[in-house]
């Protein structure tokens, strides 16, 4: 059976040369999936239930304290600090998500009607900030932000902050950092859609008498909901766990999930529950994934 | 015109010295047309003769630099596209690919806020009138070109439009389906009696489908007529070649008709020029085997070719095309006369555009 000749999109061969090939071509990547990710990930499991010794160092003692801890169970009752800092990190994905569809549709709406040449020299722009660093990138708002600068001087202006101070670390500078970091995920993969929209479909919507509402949510909406999937998966993920960005311009006051995880496996040398709370953060993004997806298909665009 | 149909409000479309440029192109130059309540109406001609435009125009998605629309006596020329009482039928359909069939066609409604009785008697009456009914649950994509046709259509004709736009609603059909899609268009235009406005370059839909057609060139329309009347009298040669076959015959005046490189041609009326051209449909050349009384020329069959419900002769000299019953087999290069009869030459004037 396996020597039965077949055309494989005309190239003559058999079944059993075709899934040597496969498998030959599909191992590496297979290897470094499970090297990289499967296998941490499962120590990572088995680490969440383990006990801290003394120095920082594994012990074996299998018990669930380290996720009762994150539920805010201690020693000395409860508290919900973590839990905090946990729908922080929720709410600061979310928005950071939502900032920057908002911002990207305007932005593809404008680069899409630029001429064919214009158009890739406008994408590169929002590509750019990918040349740089995210350190970098995140130092370069504590030059925007100084008080020497317009910016903190308005604010202080308007009493937002004391005279002569930078406006960072605060949640206002999260979110800029944030949202400037994620906004060209959203804006290339929904670029990608805006550009290929039938604008026929929006004349129609036109011409059946819709409100501006209803075209967008009818005739656009749906047209560049591929694309704007993409990017919200894109930027929600990385975005929940983001935590160099927090870090250099929230400061203690504003801790996300990613911090306090860094703190656990760091400074803290508290690897059992800096496993816990890892797992903790993936079931969330899996559970906001889930519900993005449900919603996605409730609405059913094709 | 379909008299027994006309409705009592005048809803037909006037369009007065409608101008329009694109860059340098002039789409549209000083086009004046009257359409008829309840009347069919065809703009006829090539792609980029600015039939299009003009719908597009009536129906509110581009503006016109000058001239005026107006709908049952009303201008409509400043309205955007949402407030015009016209519906169009778009060449790619541009049905709503995540709405079912029946949502498709109840969006103009809900866009009005009609109540959901309302939405759902409207909707299901013209799903059964196109014959729909049985799919309303379906999706676009699941639907053959013809059924998305119709569904087109019934969106639009759901709002009750004083006037239905149809831009080549016909074109990405194949053509054993858009013969007969023709003549369901003209039935169910004749059986609702609203005032139609089809887009075409396709002559023969043209010819089936209108009560009067306008041809069209660079902008300009050329002719205006029943079919008869322009297939019958053609304008100049450009409307003679364009709609249906013709044979173009220069020539230059002399007393009592025409000199041409065929000889002395006989004509029932004076050319009102020095020198031109006139025309014949290959169906209207008599064929025989003694000379005529008039206007007989002695040629040979060059060429035919066969089109199943006819033949079509080359004759030499002078290229003329001539259409005989396929019941009546002549060969290849046989010595026939045929008779260009005086009063089946038409006289065309010059190309106006």
């Amino acid at each position: 059976m396996s020597n039965a000749l077949l055309s494989w999109y005309g190239e003559l061969t058999t079944r059993g040369r075709l899934l040597k090939r496969g498998s030959a071509l599909l191992m590496p990547g297979m290897l470094w999936l499970m090297l990289f990710l499967v296998l941490p990930g499962l120590v990572l499991v088995v680490v969440s239930f383990a006990t801290r010794g003394a120095y920082g160092q594994l012990e074996w003692t299998f018990t669930v304290e380290n996720y009762q801890r994150l539920a805010g169970f201690s020693l000395f009752g409860w508290t919900s600090d973590y839990l905090i800092i946990l729908w922080r990190s929720v709410v600061v994905a979310l928005v950071t998500t939502l900032v920057s569809v908002v911002l990207s549709y305007p932005l593809c709406f404008f680069i899409a009607a630029r001429s064919e040449r214009s158009r890739y020299m406008w994408l590169t722009l929002v590509i750019i900030p990918f040349w740089t660093n995210m350190v970098i990138r995140a130092y370069a708002w504590f030059l925007i932000l100084a008080p020497e600068m317009p910016f903190a001087k308005i604010a202080a202006f308007f009493g937002f902050i004391p005279d002569g101070m930078p406006l960072y670390p605060n949640a206002f500078a999260v979110y800029l950092g944030m949202v400037s970091m994620f906004l060209p995920f959203v804006t290339l993969p929904l670029f990608a859609s805006v550009e290929r929209i039938d604008w026929a479909l929006v004349e129609a919507a036109q011409d059946l008498y819709a409100s501006p509402v209803r075209v967008f949510t009818q005739a656009i909406l749906p047209q560049t909901m591929p694309g704007l999937s993409v990017g919200i998966i894109l930027t929600f993920v990385p975005a929940m766990g983001m935590f160099v960005v927090p870090d250099l311009l929230g400061g203690a006051k504003y801790m996300l999930v990613g911090n306090l995880i860094q703190q656990q496996f760091g400074s803290s040398r508290d690897w059992p529950f800096g496993a816990a709370i890892s797992m903790g953060l993936m079931v969330l993004t899996m559970i906001g994934l889930h519900i993005y997806r449900r919603k996605g298909k409730e609405i059913e665009y094709v | 015109m379909n008299q027994n149909q006309q409705t009592d409000t005048e809803k037909g479309l006037t369009a007065k010295h409608v101008c329009k440029t694109f860059g340098k192109v002039k789409a549209l130059d000083d086009v004046t047309l009257d359409v008829h309540p309840g009347e069919f109406f065809t703009l006829l001609g090539p792609s980029g003769c600015g039939k299009t435009t003009l719908l597009r125009i009536i129906a509110g998605l581009e503006l016109a630099d000058s001239g005026q629309i107006f709908t049952g006596g009303r201008d409509i020329t400043g309205l955007p596209a949402i407030k015009r009482p016209v519906n169009t039928v778009f060449q790619s359909y541009a049905l709503f690919p995540h709405l079912s069939i029946y949502e498709n066609v109840a969006f103009g409604l809900r866009s009005r806020k009609f109540p959901e009785a309302e939405i759902k008697k409207r909707v299901n009456r013209r799903l059964e009138m196109l014959d729909l009914a049985e799919m309303s649950n379906r999706h676009p994509h699941q639907l053959s070109g013809g059924q998305k046709q119709r569904v087109a259509l019934a969106r639009a004709l759901v709002n009750e439009p004083d006037v239905l736009l149809l831009d080549e609603p016909m074109s990405a059909l194949d053509a054993r389906l858009r013969a007969q899609v023709q003549e369901d268009l003209r039935r169910l235009q004749r059986k609702l009696g609203h005032t139609f406005i089809l887009v075409t370059h396709d002559q023969a839909e043209a010819l089936v489908c209108s009560d009067r057609l306008a041809v069209m060139r660079r902008g300009r329309v050329v002719q205006i007529g029943t079919p008869e009347q322009v297939y019958d009298n053609p304008r100049d040669s450009f409307v003679a070649k364009f709609l249906g076959a013709a044979n173009l015959i220069p020539g230059k005046r002399a007393p009592g008709g025409i000199e041409t490189e065929l000889g002395f041609l006989a004509l029932d009326k004076t050319p009102p020029w020095e020198e031109g051209t006139v025309a014949i449909r290959p169906e209207w050349i008599r064929i025989g085997e003694t000379p005529p009384e008039r206007n007989g020329i002695h040629a040979r069959v060059a060429e035919i070719v066969y089109r199943g419900t006819n033949f079509d002769l080359w004759l030499e000299p002078g290229r003329l095309r001539v259409r005989t019953s396929s019941y009546k087999r002549i060969e290849l290069g046989r010595e026939v006369w045929v008779e260009l009869a005086p009063n089946e030459l038409v006289i065309l004037e010059e190309d106006h555009v």
